[in-house]
This record gives structure tokens, sequence and C-alpha cells, in this order.
């Protein structure tokens, strides 16, 4: 299922989407299922599950840490597949959120029909752009998948109109230059960019803003001017907060993602 | 010296960065969009620079008066009689700083200055790229942060006093296995936040385009030179040139100028650490399969989910899980060969060109040696005396005294043992 469902029933009702961010596998595939299915009851239209990789440079310490514990535990990709299936089956729409290398090796049209099957909505590929991306892109239109491919305060016009002409989905505009991670004030280089790529998205095609959104008050300055807003390392602290405490971390992202999903309506 | 930097292979990498083609081929730049801009920018001030003739000039005084280039092409006389063929040896322990990673962070550098940035990144994994990134640096009055992971700080405390004294800031990286690869993915993460005013000098011909191909243009003198000093010196071409590769940035040095000599046999070396089928190595080409690594595809040394797996070996300059596209695609193609050379046979290199020449080569460059030996008896029987091999010696080998003082049980511990006995 689309993704644009989620932007679409927000754009309807005068909000923002709220997107949260989980990698699979963590605290442990079972875990992770609970806590992300949490996520999304407490008030997130849109599911992130991150692929856990060895070399995850956009990841700022949280994400790194909660990716390592992950494969530390042993998590394989068909365990983020599993992931996904269990999160899909609530109704949400749920994305993967992964670096290009574990497709690649999975077989990428192999990947997306599997992910298809599981009920996911699509990838969103940090390390790959569209011009580098054409395999991605054929075998998601293939499988009917969402492909958010992602703009930077750095990108000039012409790479958000090659972006945001190559997405489906929603765009991920990155607020701030810089890798993931919670950040004390909203970056002033986000609204900018939000504007910018609206001038070149189609009219369908949603704009969300990440990085660096860790509360309501965060989430509602955002969703003033963007169509989503995507939360991360937040949801990833609450869990690394509560080792080993199962509902202490339900509670935590539960929390979280009311307060979240109020901000992105007060926006 | 830098006089070839504008020539052209039929090896080279299309304006987008494939090597053989974006299908069968390796390369690209699987990057984030934070960096494409500054990739492109470096690419095209790269392009710009080297057809600039002002800008070659002062790259070629600045490697002959402050780098000691060109480095000598140097006859081995007891090792050739030993080997029963002509051994040369292109003598890159020589210069500045002691390998030839002095070529690229000078080129690079230049071209920062060109480019109006005031700030340089690098990773470095025994320390050899850093303490030629921070004498670049010193050199051109530029910020420089080395990150290092944090396990090879330890290892190589000297060389990180040796960074610290030159001026620059020495990071040490935790995460991951905190080797080479883990400081990679932390000077991109630093990258992706201050493109704005920093270079990534990277040390090797790897990683996203265009480096890949800038560092291979600012080492292919390396090649270069020692072609025309063997037309010069013997009158031939050599029969066989050889080179360690990690990622690989002396051996596409060495290579780039005899790419087109077809009579001329391309050997690179890689580290097979404990022995192949041990599974402890960095011989990537060897055992990888192709995936993407570090922004670029090529064979990558991974688990089936495509997750990296560390690699091994006693080089730490030779010890990183990927290798540079333009060697995936030589490798492919077939107009270069690589194999594995053992922990063991390299050390043992190392204490022959040691004994037989008075020269003490870094333990990279002892893979090529040791790969050397074997070609060396190939060639004897197929060529007789005549045949020549061309050796790159790539570094020399002080900072490796600590493996070797372990390795050979030299110094201090062995003359205690032997006091005992």
């Amino acid at each position: 299922m689309s993704v644009s469902t989620a932007f679409d029933k927000a754009r309807a009702e005068g909000r923002a989407a709220l997107v949260g961010y989980l990698p699979a596998g963590f605290p442990d595939v079972e875990g992770g299922i609970e806590i992300i299915t949490a996520m999304a009851e407490a008030g997130c239209d849109v599911i992130e599950i991150g692929l856990p990789y060895s070399d995850p440079v956009m990841d700022g310490p949280t994400i790194q840490a909660a990716a390592q514990q992950a494969l530390d535990g042993g998590v394989r990709t068909r365990d983020v597949l599993r992931t996904v299936e269990a999160v899909a089956a609530t109704g949400v729409p749920t994305l993967v959120m992964t670096y290009w290398n574990p497709v690649e090796r999975y077989g990428v049209d192999r990947f997306a029909a599997d992910l298809a099957a599981a009920g996911g909505a699509g990838l969103i590929t940090p390390d790959i752009t569209p011009d580098y991306g054409q395999a991605w892109s054929a075998a998601a239109d293939a499988h009917g998948l969402d492909k958010v491919f992602l703009v930077a305060p750095s990108s000039t016009d012409e790479r958000i109109e090659l972006t945001t002409s190559a997405s489906r989905g929603f765009v991920y505009a990155t607020a701030v230059m810089g890798v993931t991670g919670a950040r004390e004030a909203t970056s002033d280089l986000a609204g900018p960019l939000v504007e910018r790529t609206r001038r070149f998205a189609p009219d369908d095609l949603p704009v969300a803003v990440g990085l660096g959104v860790s509360n309501g008050d965060q989430a509602a300055a955002v969703a003033s001017y963007a169509d989503g807003v995507i939360v991360g390392s937040a949801f990833v602290r609450c869990v690394l907060d509560h080792p080993g405490d199962r509902p202490g971390a339900v509670a935590a992202v539960r929390a979280l993602a009311a307060e979240l999903a109020d901000g992105v309506r007060r926006g | 010296m830098s006089t070839h930097l504008h020539e052209t292979t039929p090896f080279d990498a299309d304006p987008q960065g494939w090597f053989g083609g974006p299908v069968e081929g390796f390369g690209g730049k699987f990057m984030p969009e934070a960096l494409m801009r500054a990739l492109d920018e470096l690419d095209s001030g790269w392009q710009e620079a080297k057809a600039d003739p002002g800008f070659v000039a002062e790259f070629d005084a600045i490697l002959r008066d402050y780098a000691n280039l060109p480095s000598p092409l140097y006859h081995a006389e007891r090792l050739s009689e030993r080997l029963g063929v002509r051994v040369l040896l292109k003598r890159e322990d020589l210069n500045h700083t002691g390998a030839h990673k002095i070529r690229n962070v000078l080129g690079q550098a230049l071209l920062t200055k060109r480019m109006g940035k005031t700030r340089v990144i690098a990773e470095t994994g025994a320390g050899q790229h850093g303490v030629a990134s921070a004498t670049a640096a010193a050199y051109f009055g530029l910020d420089c942060t080395v990150y290092m992971g944090a396990v090879d700080t330890r290892r190589q405390a000297l060389n990180v006093a040796r960074m610290q004294l030159l001026g620059a800031e020495v990071v040490p990286v935790e995460s991951g296995s905190a080797t080479l690869k883990d400081a990679i993915n932390e000077a991109l993460r630093d990258w992706v936040a201050s493109v704005e005013t920093t270079a990534y000098l990277f040390g090797t011909a790897a990683g996203p385009h265009p480096f890949p191909t800038l560092v291979r243009d600012l080492t292919r003198g390396i090649g270069d030179e020692a072609r025309a000093q063997c037309l010069e010196q013997y009158g031939v071409l050599p029969d066989a040139i050889a080179a360690c590769v990690g990622g690989g940035s002396n051996a596409i040095g060495l290579f780039t100028a005899f790419l087109e000599d077809q009579d001329v046999a391309i050997y690179g070396f890689e580290a097979g650490g404990d022995g192949f089928e041990t599974g402890r190595h960095a011989a990537t080409i060897k055992a990888g399969d192709a995936g993407v690594l570090h922004g670029a595809r090529t064979y990558v040394l991974q688990d089936e989910d495509g997750q990296t797996i560390e690699s091994h070996s006693i080089s730490a300059g030779l010890d990183y899980p990927g290798v540079g596209p333009q060697h995936a695609w030589l490798a492919k193609s077939g107009r270069a060969s690589y194999l594995p050379v053992t922990d063991t046979e390299a050390m043992d290199a190392m204490a022959l060109l040691s004994r037989t020449e008075g020269i003490i080569p870094a333990i990279e460059s002892a893979h090529a040696l040791a790969g050397g030996l074997r070609i060396a008896e190939q060639l004897r029987a197929e060529k007789g005396p005549e045949a020549t091999l061309l050796i790159n010696l790539s570094g020399r080998g002080d900072k490796d005294m600590g493996t070797a003082m372990e390795w050979f049980g030299l110094g201090e511990s062995a003359g205690s043992d032997e006091g005992e006995q």
C-alpha cells in the first residue's frame, strides 16, 4: 500500500503526516515488531523500518548504536521483511529505509518482489540518488512500490528537479547538512529547502522533512510548512533508554508518538 | 612527473564514473544527495585544474622541490642475481613522508586551495595517509582533521604523534569494528556536515566518482616516470610489473602508463592474510563479490546479506574489505591479474630485501616483492636472464618495525632471550 493514502488523509485533515522510524531487529526481531506496532497505534501515520547495515554513513551515534545492536543480535534481511509484513498487516503504510548494498546483494528485483509480497509500500534510499538508482526505479515500477529519494540543502535546483520527478510516495527533505540525530533547535535550512522543493515537485508529491526532530514543538514547527514530519533517532532513544525493559520502551515510544502526533496537528 | 595528467586510456571511467559501463562495470557514485553537489564540483574543478598549465607547473614544482620526485628506478643487482632476472625497483620509499601517498595528498591539497576551501579531512588506517595529509595541510596552511580507528590509534601511537606534531587533530573512531572502514564512515559523516568549507582528501583510488579517477591521475606519475626511466636506462619496456593492492592507489599509479603496452604483464598482489583458505584475509578481488561500499560498485568482502566482512592482514595499509573500482574492472576485463600473498610470504620478502639490498620495505610493498618473486621464476623460465621485472616499492618500512620486531623476534626481547640461553 502506497504511503500516499496516509498523506492524502493527513492533508484532508489539514495537517502534516507523522512518519516514525525504527530499525528492524532492535532490540530484537519480536520486540521491534511490538514497539513499531505501538508507534503506529499511538499516532504514526507512516512507518519506516530501517534495515541494519554495517556501514551506515548517514547515521549519527544513536541510530548507529541501534543498528549495531540489531546486527550483533543476528538480524537478517529476511527478518526485516518479516517485520514489514507484521507491521503492514496492522494497516499502516510501511516503508523500508536501507543503504543500497543489502538490496543489491539480495537481488534488486527479488527484493522488490518480496517487499511487495510482504505488504511493504516501498523504499527510502539514503545512499542512492535517481541518477545511480535506475535498477531500483525499474524494479519499484514493476512491483508498484514507492521510491523515496532525498533532497538536501546543498542540492542544486537541477538535482531537486531530477529527484522529485523520480520520487513516488513522498520526497524526503533533509533539514540539516549532517547525519541523523536529535538536535536542540530545528534547522533554518529546512523551510527554504521545502519551498524550493515544492517549486519543482509534481503537485501530488508530498514533501516530508527529517533529521533532528525529537519533540512535539519541533514537530509543530516543521508541520507548519511541510507535508510530513519524520522522526527517527528520538524513537530509537526511547528504546535505548530502556534496556531489557520492553514495557518501559513501549510506553516511552507511545508517549513520544502521541506528543508528536499532537505536534503535527498544531503545526 | 605530472605532465601526463591530462592523458587518457581505454580503461578510464566514463563521465558518470563507470569503469566498463553501468551494467557490467564498476564505480559510480552511490552517495547521499547532500554530497552530490560537492562531488560534481570536485569533478569539474579537477577537470579544469588538470587542463591549466599553471596548476600543472605548480604541482610539478612541489613534487620536485618538496617531495623529492621523480623517485629513482633502481636496479636491484643482488636480488636480480639471486632471482635470475633483471629486477627494477621504483623507489617510492624515498619520497618525502616515505611513500607514494605524498603525490596524492599534495595534489588534492593544491586542488583544495584552488577551490577555495580551508579545511581538509582524511581517513587513515595505519596512519600513513593521515601523516601525508597532515603534512600537506601544514604545507598549504589548511586545517586538518584525521579519522582513525580507535584500535589503530593504539597500535600506531607514533603516527598519531607525528600527525599531532604536524598540527592535525586526530579523532579516534570507536564505531563498528573501529578500523579503516569505520574511519572512512566517520570522515564521510563529518563531510556531510562540513562540505561547504571542507575537502575530503580520500586516501586511495576508491570511493565515489571522481575519487578513483582523481587519485589515479595524481599517482600515475609513478608509472609514467618508471616507464620513461626503464626505456631510457635499459632501452626496453619491462616484461612484467607488480604492485600491492589494498584500495589500490600505488598500483593504479604504476599500472596506468602501461595499460596500453600489451606485451607488459600487469600483476596486483592482494593481502592473503593467514591464507586465502582460512577466510582471514583482505583478498577482495579474489574472494569478494560485486557490491557497493563507500560509494562505488566494486568487489567487496561481504556476507550473504551484503554486510561488510572485516578483513585481515598484517599490513594495515592493505587491510580493507573493498578495492578501487578500476582494479575491479582491470581484473574483470583481464588486463591485469590479481593474486593473494600471505602474511608469511610478505614478511619473508621484507627480510630478503633488507638483507640482499639494504632496503627495509613497508610490509605493504613487501607483498608486491613476494608476488614478484613468484613472477620472476616464471619469467626466467620463459625468457631467461634478459627478462625485466619492475616492482613498485611503494613505501619504506620504518613504520613497521614494531610488527617486524614481534614477527622476527628482534630487538631487546630477542637479545635477552639469547642472554638467558
